[in-house]
């Protein structure tokens, strides 16, 4: 019991330091017009990682994307895209930069949601690194199952996202249907009102000439 | 007391190690930042962060500065205020949603020394961890002591969950969806019988208002 006690805070210092290898980000922020954002990460040599985005909400759904390396070499560069999944092995230590830029647009602000997952996923428990035996047919069904799962929770999360720029697309339309039903019915007045006094207009011009038609 | 040293080291080290991994941005005097989450409810979010100053002197950023604060609000979808709160130059802050939507996290400085800001940058190392993310399972095998396999199917218990969760968000935002495509179906529909009807009347009142006038003047 002591020594249980006494091996918890290096239990957790030690799972910290194993959940540190790898990771993963993910973001939603929003992005003004004629702005860029940038994120940066320290990475260690020869980890993989992936950058995923996607455009939820705002003008035509697409941004401009580009990521550099550590020596500032531009190791990805798209333009306009509305989602993008970019896979990566760090061949240099140091800080990666990837920035996402809504320059080109003038007056729509961007929803933007990231996911930056590197290195692979830590064992749960930090001895398991270093075992002997095989896995038993019970934890390498329950390897499978969290394994599927977690495409499971991938694949909402990817509904998620699609679901909610639908909706931004649903909502903006209904918005458009009133403005412009409304914005018609008053053009529709303005011109058959303005085409009958344009119309009267002309013939009382001419009264001086029109009187010699009746005799 | 030597438990106490220990967890102190410990924490230190989680700091130091933390800080040297996590995802950073730079944020400006008085800037604010906004990210926003989209959860179902009842599910806890736990953000961390770490702020560092740049020093002009030696041209790079502070390990840490104290007396840099920054200022945490957090809204739920209705736009009520769950959270708002100033923590200092790190910080942890936790909240548990109670109504599925989107939330807004936003963190801004507050800086209490201007002076030491002006022309200044400030890094911001932020981590957000969401549902079942938010869960520490070496600390729950310790406390509940689980074994190996108790732990794994907790941790799939967890998942299903969360999964669970998101799929009632799910049946609720589709009914918005399909609310809103509802509405402008219907929309569509009576403008357009109501556009043809107004239409028509113009057009009669038209003819009808410049035959009296042709009338009058004596030309029909």
């Amino acid at each position: 019991m002591r020594a249980g006690m006494r091996a918890l805070p290096v239990l957790m210092l030690v799972s910290v330091l194993g959940a540190l290898r790898a990771g993963g980000t993910e973001l939603t922020f929003e992005l003004p017009d004629s702005d860029r954002q940038c994120f940066h990460q320290e990475l260690e040599r020869g980890l993989k990682f992936t950058l995923d985005y996607q455009v939820i909400t705002g003008g035509h759904y697409d941004v401009d994307c580009y990521v550099e390396d550590p020596n500032g070499r531009t190791i990805y560069k798209e333009t306009k895209k509305q989602y993008d999944s970019f896979p990566h092995r760090t061949e240099v230590q140091g800080v990666y930069t990837f920035c996402f830029s809504n320059e080109f647009s003038t007056f729509s602000h961007k929803t933007v949601y990231f996911d930056f997952q590197v290195g692979d996923e830590p064992p749960i428990l930090p001895d398991m690194s270093n075992r002997v035996t095989a896995l038993t047919q019970m934890e390498s069904a329950c390897v499978t199952i969290h394994e599927a799962l977690n495409t499971v929770i991938d694949s909402q999360t990817h509904y998620r996202l699609r679901e909610a720029q639908d909706r931004s697309r649903a909502e903006d339309l209904n918005g458009r249907v009133s403005y412009w039903s409304v914005g018609e019915t008053l053009i529709l007045f303005v011109v058959s009102i303005g085409q009958v006094l344009l119309l009267k207009s002309f013939f009382t011009e001419k009264r001086p000439s029109s009187g010699s038609t009746s005799t | 007391m030597a438990g106490g040293a220990l967890r102190a080291a410990v924490a230190a080290l989680v700091l130091a190690a933390w800080g040297a991994h996590g995802l950073y941005f730079h944020i400006g005097e008085t800037e604010k930042r906004c990210f926003i989450e989209e959860i179902p409810d009842e599910t806890m979010v736990i953000g961390n962060y770490r702020t560092q100053l740049w020093d002009k002197q030696s041209e790079s950023f502070l390990p840490s500065t104290p007396g840099l604060g920054m200022h945490v609000e957090v809204k739920d979808p209705d736009g009520k205020v769950v959270l708002s709160r100033q923590y200092g130059s790190e910080g942890r802050f936790t909240f548990t949603s109670h109504t599925p939507g989107e939330h807004q996290i936003c963190l801004h400085s507050n800086s209490t020394r201007m002076a030491l800001f002006a022309g200044g940058k400030l890094r911001v190392h932020l981590d957000i961890q969401v549902g079942e993310h938010t869960n520490n399972y070496p600390e729950i095998a310790a406390k509940d002591k689980l074994t190996e396999l108790q732990l794994r199917a907790r941790q799939l218990l967890d998942q299903v969950e969360q999964i669970q969760k998101e799929q009632n968000y799910q049946r609720y935002r589709e009914e918005r969806f399909r609310m809103t495509s509802e509405s402008t179906n219907q929309r569509v529909l009576w403008w357009s019988i109501a556009q043809t009807i107004i239409l028509i009347l113009t057009g009669i009142w038209q003819m009808r208002h410049l035959k009296s006038f042709f009338e009058a003047k004596k030309l029909v």
